[in-house]
């Protein structure tokens, strides 16, 4: 008899790896920062013309208005999904749904409009970075500032994390890191590497008393 | 390193953007009237002043969109306007 398949987050192997630093980095003093895995969810990459993003039938088969400030995310159906700026006629969006029905509502809308909709959830996979200390943890690779007075909960930004194109997405208790599959083996080894930053100096070093 | 700015998204590390040649050069209006030397001076020739340069350009880290700037090309400082879409 066959084995039953289950489906897997693509980082699992480092979700032990993550949850030991996470917990080290809980008892030191003046450190607050936690990192996880995103939960994978459906992802469309949404392209339609601003002018038609408003439109009563778009906004109602989104559940939400489409930000159309650069940098910035919305909710979408009542916080259940996101809505992230990709460009002036591109979106991500980002729900916990089955990925083929929601690719297919939304085609139906924005086809006649000359837009399109894409079915990318395969795409990108993610960390989630909590706590004050997250912003400085990218920091330490990423030229964006960062800090919450330039880049508020609400913000999203495609960008460098070390060598790996991001999408970083400010949310109220720290940072989202979604990053192309193929990357995220890099970059979950760039944040392991990043995060010795914030272990306690070894008995002996810091003491220049 | 510097700073360029984008027109959608804004000042960004100059390490995610690409260059994409002079915005100067226009694609013919009738390629097929083109002799194979007209053909040969459109695609192979560029400007290559000394001082300011209308470039593309694309935030390819980013919004992935390509604009128009204008470039120094004796201190590779932006001066110029950016313009998204159009030289
Ligand atoms: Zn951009």
């Amino acid at each position: 008899m066959a084995d039953t398949l289950v489906p897997t987050h693509p980082l699992e192997r480092y979700l032990p790896v993550l949850a030991a630093l996470t917990e080290e980095l809980a008892a030191v003093p003046g450190v607050d920062l936690a990192l996880g895995l995103l939960p994978t969810t459906a992802a469309v990459d949404l392209r339609l013309d601003a002018r038609e993003a408003t439109t009563p039938d778009v906004v109602g088969t989104l559940g939400g208005r489409l930000p159309s400030t650069p940098n910035t995310w919305t909710t979408l159906d009542d916080g259940e999904g996101r809505a992230l700026w990709l460009g002036p006629d591109e979106w991500l969006l980002v729900a916990d749904r089955p990925a083929g029905p929601w690719e297919d509502a939304l085609r139906a809308v924005v086809g006649p409009r000359g837009g399109a909709a894409v079915d990318v959830s395969a795409q990108r996979t993610g960390f989630t970075l909590r706590g004050a200390d997250a912003r400085e943890l990218l920091a330490l690779g990423c030229a964006l500032d960062l800090r919450p007075a330039s880049f508020p909960p609400g913000s999203c930004a495609q960008t460098l994390l070390g060598q790996a194109g991001v999408l970083l997405v400010a949310v109220d208790t720290g940072v989202d890191v979604l990053v192309r599959r193929s990357f995220a083996d890099y970059l979950a080894a760039w944040l392991l590497d990043a995060a010795e930053e914030f272990r306690p100096i070894p008995a002996g070093e810091g003491d220049r008393a | 390193m510097q700073l360029i700015r984008c027109p959608w998204c804004g000042p960004r590390e100059e390490t995610e953007f690409h260059p994409g040649g002079p915005a100067t050069v226009p694609y013919p209006a009738d390629p097929a009237a083109l002799s194979d030397a007209d053909w040969a001076r459109f695609v192979f020739v560029r400007p290559n002043p000394k001082g300011p340069s209308r470039e593309w350009w694309a935030h390819s880290a980013g919004c992935r969109r390509w604009f128009a700037a204008e470039r120094d090309t004796r201190t590779h400082r932006f001066t110029g306007p950016m313009t998204a879409g159009a030289p």
